[in-house]
């Protein structure tokens, strides 16, 4: 880690001129978007350095308690931010429910699994390990069910008649959803996916980056890459599974109904 | 063409077979009866035996329907004459009784009960590609397609370049060779040539006479007296049945 270079608060106010003058381009061409880049830019600098302090507390105190604590509040802000990302809601508790109970299942045990199995750090929970693993799995997790239960809900919806055929028939409510439960769990996975493929040739994923600027040799940097691109498809693909599988359970009934009247309203843009 | 009714439910066609709310047997119901006993109409003389059945939208509906008989729906569009068939069918929440030989419908899952009632719907849904693959067994269908005018080849035809006639028969007749004991037609024929209605009443008809019971909506008086001899009427959500100027002609 010789290679590691400290940066000084100058160098990012250097940095933040660069905001400073996408905002004045908004202004000379009128698109009205200077306020929200400069909001974003600052609410980006004081999280960031919010979670620096939190984490710096986190990886000193190596309480299993606190490091408990994190994960359930990044677990509970994936679960709002899948519901935001959902054209037609589940109605009731289910919405905000379905996308954070299955995150947290998923992301919860395959973190588990690569602390306990590939990193081994000790204790298994030190959130110096457990913390940034548990963020690159949740942010693809949630990604994965956003676009899942998203694609799910419309297209019921798009293609009511034909599972509703399907039921008429006397098929089940899981046979009758079959080809819709397909296409969600597709574009659940297609972004896990295409960023595997793509890796490497089109982009240099940040955690390798990360790595590689703290001075680790890229070999080592790469394995490390490897492992967590393994585990983002795993954790994204449980995820994905239980939520659209969860979402086809709410969206018809015992009865063998198609019910989309458990989504709620549209809502007002 | 006409189709006849087996059995006649409670005796004759002027005992109320079909009401909305309270359910009060004409005949016998008296000024000042304390304690109204079940209404006669459920006995388990009928096939499909329908009470109190509602939605949010629909409000109580009460019929029965015996085995070969059929009974012609009509109402202006948008009354609920689609919801009546799907509540029947169990494709939307409702509440009421509903029976089948005597047996209730709570206590028969769902898939098992739309194969023993089946549902027609106006504009029926497709899943896959070509038509053959909506079919569960082709062999049995070929044989009630011919009736209806396709060919052996029609299985790979694709779905997308059906006409609408075309789609409403393959859909009846996907619902008929699961042999349902109760058929729900909306509006089976209304996009349908002279001849092709005409084929279609035909073959009901005999599966009429082989036992089937149908409930057929339809916006044509003429075909509903060809092919009933009981009629309901669907008014903004309420079901009743037409006595009197029903049936207009015997067969």
């Amino acid at each position: 880690m010789a290679s590691y270079i400290a940066l000084s608060y100058l160098d990012l106010a250097l940095a933040s001129v660069l905001v400073l003058i996408d905002a004045g381009l908004s202004l000379i061409f009128g698109l009205k978007i200077h306020r929200n880049l400069l909001i974003a830019a600052i609410r980006m600098t004081v999280q960031l350095t919010l979670i620096g302090v939190v984490l710096t507390a986190l990886f000193s105190l190596v309480s299993p308690l606190w490091t408990g604590l994190a994960v359930l509040a990044m677990i509970l802000f994936a679960g709002q931010e899948v519901m935001q990302r959902q054209d037609r809601r589940l109605s009731g508790w289910w919405s905000f429910g379905l996308g954070t109970g299955c995150m947290m299942m998923s992301s919860v045990l395959v973190t588990a699994f690569a602390l306990l199995t590939a990193i081994r750090p000790s204790p298994w929970y030190d959130p110096r390990y457990a913390i940034p693993l548990l963020g690159m799995i949740l942010g693809n997790c949630m990604t994965g069910i956003a676009l899942g239960l998203n694609t799910l809900s419309t297209s019921l919806m798009l293609r009511r008649a034909s599972v509703e055929a399907q039921l008429m028939l006397g098929a089940t409510r899981w046979d009758a959803a079959a080809p819709v439960t397909r296409d969600a769990l597709r574009s659940a996975l297609m972004p896990t996916i295409n960023s595997m493929s793509a890796t490497g040739l089109v982009s240099l994923p940040g955690m390798m980056t990360g790595q590689i600027l703290s001075g680790v040799p890229p070999v080592e940097a790469v394995k490390y890459q490897i492992l967590v691109m393994f585990l983002i498809a795993g954790g994204t693909g449980f995820g994905a599974v239980a939520a659209v599988l969860g979402g086809v359970y709410r969206l018809t009934d015992a009865r063998h109904r198609l019910r989309l009247d458990r989504l709620a309203a549209p809502q007002a843009v | 063409m006409a189709c006849y009714s087996l059995r006649v439910v409670a005796g004759d066609l002027n005992t109320i077979v079909v009401q909305t709310g309270k359910s009060v047997n004409r005949q016998t119901a008296r000024p000042e009866v304390p304690k109204e006993p079940e209404p006669p109409f459920l006995s388990d003389t009928s096939l499909l035996q329908v009470r109190d059945l509602q939605t949010k939208i629909l409000q109580p509906a009460s019929f029965s329907l015996a085995a070969g008989e059929c009974i012609a729906v009509k109402g202006p569009s948008g009354a609920g004459k689609t919801l009546l068939l799907r509540a029947i069918a169990d494709l939307d929440p409702n509440q009421g009784l509903v029976r089948l030989e005597g047996r209730d419908r709570s206590a028969i899952p769902g898939p098992e009960w739309r194969r023993l009632v089946g549902y027609v719907p106006a504009e029926p849904g497709w899943w896959a590609e070509t038509v053959g693959e909506h079919f569960r067994d082709w062999t049995a269908a070929t044989a009630v397609l011919a009736k209806l005018g396709f060919p052996e080849e029609a299985k790979s035809w694709p779905i997308a370049r059906l006409s609408t006639g075309e789609r409403l028969r393959l859909a009846l007749v996907r619902a008929l060779i699961i042999r349902p004991k109760v058929l729900l037609l909306d509006e089976p024929t209304a996009t349908l040539d002279a001849a092709s209605v005409a084929t279609v009443e035909d073959l009901i008809a005999t599966r009429l006479r082989a036992g089937l019971a149908v409930l057929w909506v339809t916006h044509d008086a003429g075909q509903a007296r060809r092919i009933a001899r009981r009629q309901l009427a669907v008014e903004a959500g309420s079901v009743q049945e037409e006595i009197g100027r029903w049936p207009v002609t015997s067969p």
